[in-house]
């Protein structure tokens, strides 16, 4: 049997010609690393690391009613936002899980561009005609994720090194908004003050035959290359969740401690409401945590949370060794009973209870 | 340095045997390190069990990726290199040398591991 062919990003090329390993990620040939992704990693807590993130997708979302359908597919309120800003936004099926969760840029209130995950690209477009078209909003939904390479430049000097390219207007971007300006030879690019690793940075939406200067001219700047290795303990530490490991159908975001994505008052309803207001007002059963090992051990995804005792309470969604804490972190779902901070669990890993605490996410919080 | 020693024995689950007299020595190759990215975790049998040849004795894990190591030979632990319990890191900086993980009084063969050559060609079907 042969595995379709892998997808791939305008970078690819690079990223084996600077001798990336390369891994399977939503069915887009990644890089998982370029040297060390402990490395990788600390470039991105003090300095700057870029990613390749063209795998992810952009649906485009135009005309009258255009505000109407964000407000319909959102959580987040759209119009709470400005033109030139963005949001993080849960994108729900009628029982409150997540088809995906995305960023929303509102570039004016006819026209929003939408950034979804890689391997949720196909299913996120055909959701959202669907509600366009079943709700008969005057509207266009487009899949635009070929016109775009997206690379994130992250990290405390991320300002500098996008500056370098874009010169210093990219200063004046606030954090979660963005612009319209030239990117090195596309003049149509898009610089976001976005990102996925808890540190400052941007996310720049270019043209794909740019690409390749883009990440070259990055390079110079500076920047370290970075892989999904380190993108993964970036977030992780960030408390930001994965979907696919912390997110996915079967979990709201009240449940994925994501509340503040919920905007439900004072505005037209999303699908899935009614079950985020019934998880609000009652509880939710279950509660995305951070636990902090106590033990030696790595808590991985899969594993079981326990109490001392041995009952069960929840399940690990994503799990690694901490880089910057230098300590085993993992995000779990956890009964309501059993999360509240500093209570004390256990990890089943390979048969053994090892000890572990709730903690508030994140792990980590940058300086101010 | 060579990734793979000429003077060491291997497994196909890559692993590294050097005989010392009556015991043997085992760690994990080059290749094995370099597949598992950075290292952050090893766990190694206690001294005095029993191993059997093929069956798991312990695990390394990188940021990424959990692994478990196999036994070579049958034979009694008689050391662990408790040294890598906390500087795992070890393992990717010098996986023939200061990383060994244990040894082994082996009670089975060694003539059934692969030598140099014949890992050297294990990896290279890997490869493709």
């Amino acid at each position: 049997m042969n595995a379709p062919a892998l997808r791939t990003t305008p970078l690819t090329e690079r990223h084996r010609s600077l001798g990336a390993k390369m891994v399977d990620f939503g069915g887009f040939d990644m890089p998982l690393k370029y040297t060390s992704e402990s490395a990788e990693h600390t470039a991105v807590r003090e300095g700057v690391g870029i990613f390749d993130v063209s795998h992810m997708g952009e649906i485009l979302i135009e005309g009258r009613d255009a505000m109407q359908a964000l407000q319909r597919l959102l959580t987040n309120d759209a119009a709470r936002i400005s033109d030139g800003q963005a949001m993080y936004a849960g994108l729900l099926n009628e029982r409150g899980g997540f088809v995906d969760d995305v960023i929303a840029y509102r570039i004016s209130p006819t026209r929003f561009l939408i950034c979804v995950n890689a391997g949720n690209q196909e299913t996120d477009f055909l959701w959202i005609r669907a509600v366009v078209a079943g709700c008969g909003f005057e509207c266009t939904v487009e899949n635009v994720s070929a016109n775009y390479a997206q690379i994130a430049v992250q990290g405390p000097k991320a300002e500098d090194v996008v500056a370098t390219l874009c010169g210093g207007a990219v200063r004046d971007i606030a954090g979660y908004h963005f612009r319209g300006m030239p990117v090195l030879d596309d003049g149509d690019a898009i610089v976001a003050r976005t990102g996925y690793t808890g540190e400052d940075g941007f996310e720049l939406y270019v043209k794909p035959s740019v690409a390749v200067s883009v990440w070259d001219a990055l390079l110079k700047a500076g920047a370290t290359p970075c892989g999904l290795a380190a993108r993964d303990t970036l977030r992780l530490e960030a408390g930001m969740c994965l979907y696919g490991n912390d997110i996915d159908a079967d979990h709201t975001p009240i449940e994925a401690n994501l509340g503040w994505i919920v905007k439900l008052e004072d505005r037209p309803p999303f699908i899935g409401a009614d079950v985020l207001r019934g998880q609000k007002a009652k509880g939710a059963p279950r509660l995305l945590r951070g636990l902090l090992m106590m033990e030696r051990g790595i808590a991985r995804a899969g594993y079981a949370v326990t109490t001392a005792g041995g009952d069960a309470v929840g399940t690990v969604t994503s799990g690694t060794q901490s880089p910057h804490l230098n300590q085993a972190v993992a995000m779990a779902y956890l009964s309501r009973e059993h999360a509240a901070p500093d209570t004390e669990l256990m990890v089943v890993v390979r048969g053994k209870p090892l000890k572990a605490k709730v903690v508030r996410l994140p792990f980590y919080r940058r300086p101010a | 340095m060579s990734t793979i020693p000429e003077t060491l024995k291997y497994t196909a689950e890559h692993e590294w045997i050097r005989q010392e007299g009556d015991v043997v020595v085992i760690g994990i190759t080059h290749h094995a390190q370099d597949q598992l990215g950075d290292v952050v975790f090893v766990e190694l049998p206690e001294v005095g069990r029993v191993l059997s040849a093929g069956k798991a004795f312990g695990v390394v894990e990188s940021v990424k990726a959990v692994s478990d190591l196999y036994a070579p030979v049958d034979g009694e632990v008689v050391e662990i290199n408790t040294a890598l319990i906390d500087k795992p890191e070890t393992v990717n900086a010098d996986p023939y040398g200061e990383a060994w993980m244990m040894k082994v009084k082996p009670t089975s063969s060694l003539a059934s591991l692969l030598d140099a050559a014949g890992y050297e060609t294990l990896l290279k079907s890997i490869a493709k």
